[in-house]
């Protein structure tokens, strides 16, 4: 037949009318024929990762930074099997993806051929869907469907599994405009959706006292317009605001009405106010344990107002009052405009009150630290870092341990997309092919990874693929020579028994940078650390800055697990009672 | 209500048993999606039943009986909405009105002594004989579980059986499909 096109074309042809830029993968035995697609076109850029796990972190870093969907191409088995981690992390996170998976042919299936796994099967709970398609003709319609569901209500990723002999195979491309999906599959909220509700939440506003905005990561994946609109619903009303870990940069850090990020390792004045409002707002965060500590004690006194898209999160841990199911910029949107109809205010005297207690929570002055001597602190490298590139378009990505609550408690975000983090699951090895991402979609802006020397190392194969490409991305180590966090919970938690959380026989850094033919720099002491950092900026090309900070540091202010918002530790000095801390030990 | 790690400070409701039911697209996994959404969460399936209900739109229907307090049961809900393939997810006990029925195939072994009892037994709860082989018999009998429970309780009391059951299936009464 005249219009057909091999399975792999139609794969190529699908991505290119999503609007797919760029790819990020791997090749192999199963996915042969989509690479030999791939080479005879220009249209679409491909990254070639030094595993399958950098490809899909590169792939979130791309979509989160851009707003776009992020896509990745691996082989079978274990290619298949190294995105788990990446696909779970996206799924905790939100983050759209779409991940085309090569399959052993059909016949094959199911016989234990090489490099022949259950993909479907194995990324079942942490995709939101899956296909595995034998039918060449469906090939389009699954693409469109899988970008669609990828981007529509929560964002998530989606895994396309194609067998080798659908890649050879002839069919008919369909154009996305002729799949029609079935409303089932998707969210779709009717246009004057929950208008009682969101006129009983404003309302409610208006009445309080004591409120506060908590925000999260659904505030950003609901896209730039939302961030604003919610700046914009705060200012009218006044109030304080704290952010998750996920949602900072949706109000300024700068705000007058921003309190800084919430939770475990949030601010001191953010956690209070949370415990002792009288209306919570809660616009795109799903009470996470990080956020809410101990549940019985977690703001008591309050009324709950949680905007969510996906309805599951309502009353999942904590029970509210008023629940709003939609997209965040739609239904602030309506808020603004009841409250500007109705001609609502709050009371100005009982917010002043309110206002006034916060600046005594303030003047704890929780982030404080110990920065005497010329040993780099980590706080003050953080602090120096945002100084120092807070009037350059910077995007800054991390790993996960205490390098990373330093990095959110200690850079200031201005702007959505800016903040790249694994904060569901918690993935070190994230940040730096999340970087790469970044930066393949910013070309030209600066991307920093804030890592930690252990944190680095289990993705560091990627700096062949940004010395590669040329991307100028900067890994700023905070090293310490310790999984941070880990020893720090050993010394609060496990009397101090530093068991395996010392990083050991750890490369060196410059040489490691020079041997990739990249630039390495070091900083010994705080008189290096400027300068490292300024250079580290101008440098064209792939950076590692190996900051040598001090060694023991722990990352306060804290909520120890088992703990509520207002027991908060401020030092090590100030332990928890024996009685919840050895409760609290049990939990992650 | 439950699923966090910490502790819940609210009062639990009592546990109790629920019906739901699941109208699904008709495609490869879809089980295995619903079923894993129970496993992965730490759910509890008493029963399950599956079963194509129309073949021109490619739907199936998945009855699962399951416990738990009405936290649970809610979560378990809104998860399985999340479930792409997934159409609708109804509660059959929050609907009020609904029937229910399973079958259950009953091998029955009769000797001289037992055989007057077994019979007088499944005349009196309709169970049908299905095949009679010297000295066993298939029975079938369908009907709400409880019943079917009774009639397994008491047979056992006579006789050695060996038992399979479809678990429930339900669905909302006629009254109240036909005021939809």
């Amino acid at each position: 037949m005249k219009n057909e096109i091999t399975g792999a074309e139609i794969v190529l042809k699908s991505l290119a009318e999503q609007g797919v830029e760029v790819v990020f993968g791997y090749p192999g035995g199963a996915v042969l024929p989509i690479y030999d697609t791939l080479f005879k076109q220009n249209s679409i850029k491909h990254v070639l990762v030094r595993q399958e796990g950098g490809a899909i972190h590169a792939a979130e870093g791309y979509a989160r930074s851009t707003g776009k969907t992020g896509v990745v191409l691996v082989t079978s088995g274990p290619g298949a099997t190294n995105v788990v981690t990446g696909l779970t992390d996206a799924m905790m996170d939100s983050v759209p993806i779409v991940c085309i998976t090569g399959q052993v042919p059909q016949h094959l299936i199911g016989s234990d051929a090489f490099q022949e796994c259950d993909t479907t099967g194995i990324t079942r709970p942490c995709t939101k869907h899956n296909y595995l398609v034998k039918d060449v003709n469906k090939l389009s319609s699954v693409f469109h469907e899988a970008f669609t569901i990828a981007q529509n209500g929560r964002p998530g990723p989606v895994l396309i599994d194609i067998p080798k002999d659908v890649q050879f195979a002839s069919g008919t491309y369909e154009e996305k405009s002729k799949i029609i999906i079935p409303s089932h599959r998707l969210f779709e909220p009717s246009p004057d959706f929950e208008k009682n509700k969101i006129e009983e939440a404003v309302e409610l506003i208006s009445k309080s006292k004591k409120p506060i905005f908590y925000i999260g990561g659904g505030c950003i994946n609901s896209g730039p317009k939302a961030s604003k609109l919610v700046r914009e619903f705060i200012n009218m009303v006044g109030s304080p605001v704290t952010m998750t870990l996920m949602g900072l940069g949706v109000v300024a850090s700068s705000d007058k009405n921003s309190l800084g990020m919430l939770g475990m390792h949030g601010m001191y004045e953010a956690n209070m106010a949370m415990h002792e409002c009288d209306v919570m707002i809660n616009i795109g965060a799903r009470f996470d344990d990080r956020v809410t500590g101990r549940l019985d004690a977690f703001s008591p006194n309050s009324k709950k107002i949680h905007i969510d898209i996906d309805e599951s999160n309502i009353n999942k841990t904590i029970n509210v009052d008023v629940p709003i199911i939609g997209d965040v910029k739609q239904v602030v949107e309506k808020m603004i405009e009841v409250w500007k109809e109705k001609k609502l205010q709050i009371d100005d005297k009982a917010l002043k009150l309110w206002w006034d207690k916060i600046t005594k929570w303030k003047k704890v002055d929780c982030l404080n630290y110990n920065n005497e001597g010329k040993q780099i602190k980590p706080q003050y490298a953080v602090q120096r870092l945002y100084e120092l590139t807070k009037n350059t378009k910077t995007f800054i990505t991390t790993e996960v341990g205490q390098h990373q609550m330093w990095a959110a408690q200690f850079y200031k975000f201005e702007q959505p997309n800016r903040w790249l983090t694994s904060g569901g699951l918690g993935t070190m090895g994230y940040g730096f092919p999340a970087a790469i991402g970044a930066q393949v979609g910013h070309p030209d802006a600066l991307v920093v990874d804030i890592a930690g020397d252990a944190s680095i190392l289990m993705n560091i194969q990627e700096m062949s693929t940004a010395v590669q490409y040329r991307l100028p991305v900067k890994i700023f180590i905070l090293n310490n020579e310790y999984m941070g966090m880990v020893r720090q919970w050993q010394e609060l938690l496990h009397g101090g028994r530093y068991s395996e959380s010392y990083t050991d026989s750890l490369p060196d850094f410059v040489k490691l940078a020079e041997s990739y033919k990249a630039v390495g720099l070091r900083a010994k002491t705080t008189d290096d650390l400027d300068n490292v950092i300024t250079e580290m900026i101008e440098t064209k090309n792939t950076v590692i800055a190996d900051i040598w900070v001090t060694k023991e540091e722990n990352c306060f202010p804290m909520i120890q697990s088992g703990s509520a918002h207002n027991e908060m530790m401020l030092s090590k000095d100030q332990k928890q009672d024996k009685k919840s801390a050895e409760k609290g030990k049990i939990l992650v | 209500m439950n699923k966090s790690v910490y502790d819940s400070p609210d009062q639990v409701s009592e546990t109790k048993r629920h019906i739901l039911t699941v109208l699904v697209d008709n495609e490869p996994g879809v089980l295995a999606r619903v079923i894993g959404m129970f496993s992965g969460r730490g759910y509890n399936i008493d029963s399950l039943n599956v079963a194509e209900v129309s073949n021109d739109e490619n739907i199936s229907r998945i009855t699962i009986v399951t416990h738990g307090t009405s936290e649970v049961v809610n979560q378990i809900e809104k998860q399985l909405l999340r479930i792409v393939p997934v159409h609708s997810v109804t509660n059959l006990d929050q609907e009020g009105s609904s029937v229910e029925a399973e079958v259950a195939l009953v091998y029955i072994y009769i000797s001289e002594t037992n055989k007057k009892k077994v019979y007088q037994l499944c005349d009196l709860y309709r169970a049908r004989k299905i095949e009679n082989e010297n000295n066993t018999t298939i029975f079938e009998i369908a009907g709400a579980s409880e019943r079917v429970n009774r009639f397994i309780k008491e047979i056992n009391e006579i006789t050695k059986v060996e038992i399979v059951r479809s678990g429930p299936v339900a669905i909302s009464s006629i009254q109240k499909n036909e005021e939809e």
